[in-house]
C-alpha cells in the first residue's frame, strides 16, 4: 500500500448558484463583452440592433487583449451594471 | 514520533556485513556475561553469533539514537539517559569503556567501524520520513492494496499521458534538498485556477516528473517566469494555437545539473532537458488547474505543451548569451521561458559568408506562422554551431548578426495585401505601400545550441507578442 503526497491544489471548488434565467430580455440592461479579437465587434453590432429591437438597453464592454482574463473592476462594472451578459469571440 | 528509550546498561549496534563488527562478535558474549548488554543488530536476526540479538532490521532504535557508526558501544544510565559512546574498534577505548583490561588482547589494536544502516544514503530519507515526521503540509494519499502505483496516478488525472514517479513523503523531501527555500514558500500564483503554489508543491509535481533534487530550483525559477502577467500561462493555455513554454538555461548551473546543449538538443535522450519543462507543466495540471479540453483550447497542441528546455551552448561561441542579452549578469544562472511553437528546421548547406547565410535565415523567419502574418508573433532562431562558425568566422558579434538580420525581416506590405498571389490571406488593403518588421523591435530571440555537425538552424515561432500576449521573462535560478 503506497502513501503519496498529493499533487493537485487540493482546493475544494465552491458552488455557486447560477443566476436564475429571464423570461424575456425586454426592459433589462445586457452588457455585450467584446474580447477585443479582430470582427468581434461585427458580430456584436448585430447582437446590439436585435436587442434594441427586443426593448433591452445595452452597455458595451470591452477587454484590453483577448490573451488574459477580463480584468477584475470589468467583471465587477459587468456585474453591478447589468442584468445579464453575452460574452462574444469572433475572428 | 517520540523517542524510544534504550535499556540500562551496555547496548551495542551492530550489523552482519561490517568486518568490525565481527572482529568484536566474541568480545560480546564477554560482555554480556559481566553486565546487563543489549545488542541491536541492523541486518540479520542471527547476527552477532555470540549471544541473541534484538531486531533493529527497521533501524528504529538506529536512527532515534543518531547511530552512525557501527559497532557502537553505549553506556546507558539506571534511568535510561545515555552516558557515553564509542564508535568503531579501539582496544584502549573498548577496555577502558568497560574496565575489562584483558578485553580483545588477540585483536589487533584498532580497526575503523561500517557506517551505519541508518544512514545509508539509500534508506535515510525513508527513515527520516518515517520517524522523523517530514512537517510537510500536502494531504496524503493512500492507494489502496490492490490498486497498481502508476495505474492510481493516471485514475486520479495527474499524469501528462506518461507514467509518473510516485511522489511518496521521502521522494518529496529527498527533492526538497535541492533547495534552500522552506517547503512552505509561496512561489507564485499559477493560472488558471490562481492558486498560491508552495516550494512543497511544486517538488511534488518534480517527483512525479522525474526530476532529480538538484533540478528543483531550475524549476521554482520556470514556474516563477510563467507565472508573470507579462510571461501570461493563462493565455498560451487558452489560446487554441499550437504553443507552450520553452526554456532556455544558461550559466554553469547547465553543466553542473548535466543538461545537453549538444547533439539532439531538442530530443530525446537527456533527463534535465525532458524532465524539467515537464514538471513546470505538471504544476501548471494539478496546481493551476490546466488541462487540455478544459481552459486548455489548443486545436492541434505542440511537443513544447509536455515540456521543453534545454541549454544553451555558451561555451562554443564568443557571442554574448541569450540571458546577458537580456540583462543577465555574464556567468549568472538564469532560466528564460518563451512562449513557442515546435521547432522546425532552416536548411543551408551552401552558404559560407555570412550574408549568404543571413539571407537564408531570414527567409526562413519571414515564412514563421505564414508570409502574410508580420509584426505579431515572436520567434526564437537557434543557431547550430555549424552555422555559428560562419559568423565566427567572419568576425560577427550577436549584434552585428542581428542588426543584419533584422534589416533582411522587413516586410513590404503589398506583397502580402489580401487577395496578391491568389491568397485571402493577409492585411487590409489600408496597410499598402508599407515597409513593416516581421517581428516586433525585440520580438526576435537568438540563441545558440546542437551537435557539432549538420548545417541546418531552427526557428521556433511564437504567439501573439509583446504586452497583449506573452512577453519572454528571464529569472535567476537561485539555490
Amino acid at each position: 500500500m503506497t502513501t503519496v503526497l498529493d499533487p493537485t491544489n487540493e482546493a475544494t471548488p465552491a458552488t455557486i448558484e447560477r443566476s436564475m434565467r429571464p423570461e424575456s430580455l425586454a426592459g433589462l440592461t445586457v452588457g455585450l463583452l467584446d474580447i477585443s479579437k479582430p470582427r468581434g465587434n461585427v458580430f456584436l453590432d448585430q447582437v446590439e440592433q436585435r436587442l434594441i429591437a427586443l426593448g433591452s438597453t445595452v452597455k458595451r464592454y470591452k477587454k484590453p487583449t483577448f490573451t488574459k482574463p477580463a480584468p477584475v473592476d470589468m467583471r465587477h462594472e459587468i456585474a453591478t451594471e447589468c442584468d445579464a451578459v453575452i460574452e462574444a469571440l469572433a475572428d | 514520533m517520540e523517542t524510544p528509550a534504550l535499556p540500562p546498561g551496555l547496548v551495542a549496534f551492530v550489523k552482519r556485513d561490517c568486518e568490525t563488527c565481527q572482529l568484536v562478535d566474541p568480545l560480546l558474549a564477554t560482555l554480556a556475561s559481566d553486565e546487563a548488554l543489549t545488542v541491536y543488530t541492523q541486518d540479520d536476526l542471527t547476527f552477532p553469533e555470540s549471544l541473541q540479538a534484538v531486531d533493529d532490521l527497521a533501524l528504529e532504535m538506529s536512527w532515534h539514537h543518531n547511530i552512525e557508526t557501527v559497532p557502537t558501544l553505549i553506556r546507558v544510565g539506571k534511568t535510561g539517559i545515555e552516558a557515553e559512546r564509542i564508535v568503531g574498534w579501539s582496544r584502549d577505548q573498548w577496555q577502558a569503556f568497560t574496565g575489562n583490561m584483558e578485553l580483545g588482547i588477540t585483536l589487533p589494536e584498532f580497526r575503523p567501524g561500517c557506517g551505519s544502516l541508518s544512514v545509508d544514503p539509500s534508506r535515510s530519507d525513508e527513515l527520516n520520513a518515517r520517524m522523523g515526521g517530514s512537517g510537510l503540509a500536502t494531504r496524503r494519499i493512500e492507494f489502496a492494496e490492490l490498486e497498481d502505483d502508476f495505474e492510481a496516478m493516471y485514475d486520479r488525472g495527474w499524469s501528462d499521458g506518461l507514467p509518473l514517479v510516485p511522489p511518496t513523503e521521502a521522494r518529496v523531501m529527498r527533492m526538497l534538498e535541492g533547495t534552500t527555500r522552506q517547503p512552505s514558500d509561496i512561489v507564485a500564483n499559477v493560472a488558471p485556477d490562481l492558486i498560491d503554489v508552495t516550494v512543497e508543491k511544486i517538488a511534488v509535481n518534480a517527483v512525479m516528473a522525474g526530476c532529480k533534487p538538484e533540478y528543483l530550483p531550475v524549476v521554482i525559477a520556470a514556474v516563477e517566469a510563467i507565472c508573470t502577467d507579462e510571461f501570461n500561462i493563462h493565455g498560451l493555455l487558452a489560446t487554441t494555437m499550437s504553443v507552450g513554454p520553452v526554456f532556455v538555461v544558461n550559466g554553469p548551473i547547465a553543466k553542473q545539473l548535466g543538461m545537453n546543449s549538444g547533439i539532439n538538443v531538442f530530443g530525446q535522450g537527456n533527463r534535465a532537458n525532458l524532465t524539467i519543462g515537464r514538471a513546470v507543466q505538471l504544476v501548471v495540471r494539478n496546481v493551476g488547474g490546466g488541462r487540455p479540453g478544459e481552459v486548455d483550447r489548443c486545436a492541434q497542441g505542440s511537443p513544447t505543451k509536455i515540456g521543453l528546455a534545454f541549454a544553451e551552448d555558451e561555451a562554443g561561441t564568443p557571442w554574448i548569451s541569450l540571458a546577458e542579452e537580456r540583462g543577465m549578469e555574464p556567468g549568472a544562472n538564469a532560466i528564460t521561458a518563451l512562449c513557442l511553437e515546435g521547432p522546425r528546421l532552416i536548411v543551408d548547406q551552401l552558404s559560407r559568408t555570412p550574408e549568404s547565410l543571413t539571407n537564408t535565415l531570414a527567409e526562413g523567419l519571414l515564412a514563421t506562422h505564414s508570409r502574410r502574418m508580420v509584426a505579431g508573433i515572436d520567434a526564437m532562431l537557434v543557431l547550430s554551431p555549424e552555422h555559428m562558425a560562419r559568423y565566427i568566422d567572419a568576425g560577427w558579434d550577436r549584434a552585428r548578426f542581428r542588426t543584419e538580420l533584422e534589416e533582411r525581416l522587413m516586410v513590404d506590405t503589398n506583397d502580402i495585401i489580401r487577395g496578391t498571389g491568389g491568397i485571402e490571406e493577409g492585411l487590409p488593403a489600408g496597410f499598402a505601400d508599407m515597409q513593416l518588421p516581421k517581428f516586433r523591435p525585440g520580438g526576435l530571440h537568438i540563441a545558440h545550441a546542437g551537435g557539432a555537425a549538420g548545417l541546418f538552424s531552427s526557428v521556433f515561432a511564437g504567439w501573439v507578442s509583446g504586452p497583449t500576449g506573452s512577453v519572454p521573462v528571464t529569472k535567476p535560478i537561485t539555490h
